[in-house]
């Protein structure tokens, strides 16, 4: 049901049924390692190119979510995909393994919930009984794609961020145990003009900022009612602008309460991730793991996402085009 | 010894002209390289590369400035000897040791390694 401007209500409460996360190696030394249900210690995941090994982490995270559930694929009505490689291959090639009728998405970072949202409206609206969300983002695979090969060693400065090598899936039904899907807020495309490919986080932020928002005003709720409010992978410079506009904007909201996915899944120990973590893997494996273990625990009770995601492709950049970004929100409770 | 000084002091320079410039002038690294290229050829077209090379030998002949002067200088002393064909024939000149051995080695390394990152 619409609320407000851009939000939808979802009556139903559409149930997580099961989630899984996987990881690469360098996830695996992360502050979440535990949160992952499987670690791949080699980058290629015993594939031949690092395009295959993100595929091949996707298919797992989806095969494990679907067993956790106690379901078979032919049980799934309809499969929600999307990553960062051209043509979405990892989320196409998934689907062809899985032989679920699919839908592609791209929201870049934001996939993640923009999946999430769209499969609960899915099972809210009982268009589908068991719909699975899924996205993955592979290191070595969107370095190659968005930015220079490998082998060559590019320099970056701090404001970088490092695409998590990680694939993150989810099943929603319409009853069951689990944390349920209460709303969630599209957002529009931002864009402030920044044009450094570099520093998406402070790209990123106008884009959440207005999404949290659009949340707030079209749910006539103030933040104190989460537990906690989670952005993509707005990374350190991003999640420091978000919070400053926040307060512009008179939304105070605590350090507790606000976090990051992109500073989350990353330790300190870890420099090379430079500003942090981002990806559609960042926030699903965040999400879907750490986040949604929180609220089985009882630790949370209602959490809101939102994933960011930053439009631009190497062409456009080249072309010296700004970089429009996208935030998606969606809230979790457990009751 | 006064040597190693200088090529130290000099080629560390150089690297810190292209880390301004990745950093400060917010250049992409094939911008930046792109830059420095450009530096060397026309330090080299003004005669200024050839005397800096006297002065700092690997301090000026290792960074990529030096690839700009040695397409430049190829030419130059090509078409001193053979006149304006000179210029076409003489850029690869120099650097052909460079661009020949990158080729070769590239191809081997892809034989051996199969790169695909």
């Amino acid at each position: 049901m619409l609320q407000g401007h851009q939000t939808w209500v979802f009556l139903n409460r559409p149930v997580i049924l099961s989630s899984a996360v996987v990881g690469g190696p360098f996830e695996a030394e992360g502050p979440l390692a535990e949160d992952f249900d499987l670690l791949h210690g080699d980058l290629w995941v015993g594939q031949d190119s690092y395009e295959k090994a993100e595929k091949k982490m996707l298919e797992e995270a989806c095969e494990m979510a679907i067993h956790k559930a106690g379901l078979q694929k032919q049980d799934i009505q309809f499969f929600l995909g999307g990553d960062l490689l051209n043509q979405i291959i990892s989320s196409c090639f998934t689907a062809r393994t899985l032989a679920v009728p699919f839908l592609g998405l791209y929201g870049a970072c934001s996939t993640s919930m923009e999946g999430l949202a769209l499969a609960s409206l899915i099972v809210d609206s009982r268009a589908g009984r068991y719909v699975l969300c899924g996205t993955s983002s592979h290191n070595s695979a969107a370095e190659k794609q968005y930015r220079y090969p490998t082998e060559y060693g590019s320099q970056k400065p701090p404001t970088a961020q490092w695409t998590v090598t990680a694939a993150g899936a989810a099943l929603l039904g319409p009853e069951g145990d689990g944390p349920k899907v209460t709303s969630a807020t599209i957002g529009r495309v931002v864009d402030m003009g920044v044009n450094d490919p570099f520093n998406m986080g402070g790209a990123m932020a106008p884009a959440a900022v207005d999404t949290i928002m659009a949340h707030f005003r079209d749910m006539q709720i103030s933040p104190g009612y989460y537990d906690l409010i989670a952005t993509g992978d707005l990374g350190k410079v991003g999640y420091k602008i978000a919070g400053d506009l926040l307060k512009k904007h008179g939304l105070e909201i605590p350090e507790k309460v606000f976090v990051d996915c992109g500073l989350l899944i990353y330790g300190e120990d870890q420099p090379a991730v430079m500003a942090g973590g981002s990806g559609c893997g960042c926030s699903a494996s965040v999400v879907y793991g750490h986040i949604l273990n929180r609220l089985k625990r009882g630790e949370l009770k209602k959490v809101m996402i939102v994933a960011t995601g930053a439009l631009l492709s190497p062409l456009s950049y080249q072309q010296k085009e700004s970089i429009p970004c996208i935030a998606h929100a969606v809230s979790i409770e457990s009751e | 010894m006064e040597t190693y000084f200088w090529a130290f002091v000099v080629g560390g320079l150089i690297c810190v002209v292209g880390q301004l410039l990745l950093d400060v002038g917010r250049f992409t690294p094939a911008h930046t390289m792109s830059i420095l290229v450009v530096s060397g050829a026309v330090l080299d077209g003004l005669g200024l590369y050839e005397p800096l090379i006297d002065f700092a030998g690997a301090g000026a002949t290792v960074p990529i400035t030096s690839f700009g002067n040695a397409l430049v200088h190829g030419a130059l002393t090509e078409a001193e000897s053979t006149g304006l064909i000179g210029i076409l024939t003489g850029i690869f000149e120099v650097t052909s040791a460079g661009i020949s051995s990158a080729i070769i080695f590239g191809f081997l390394a892809a034989l051996f390694f199969k790169p695909k990152g």
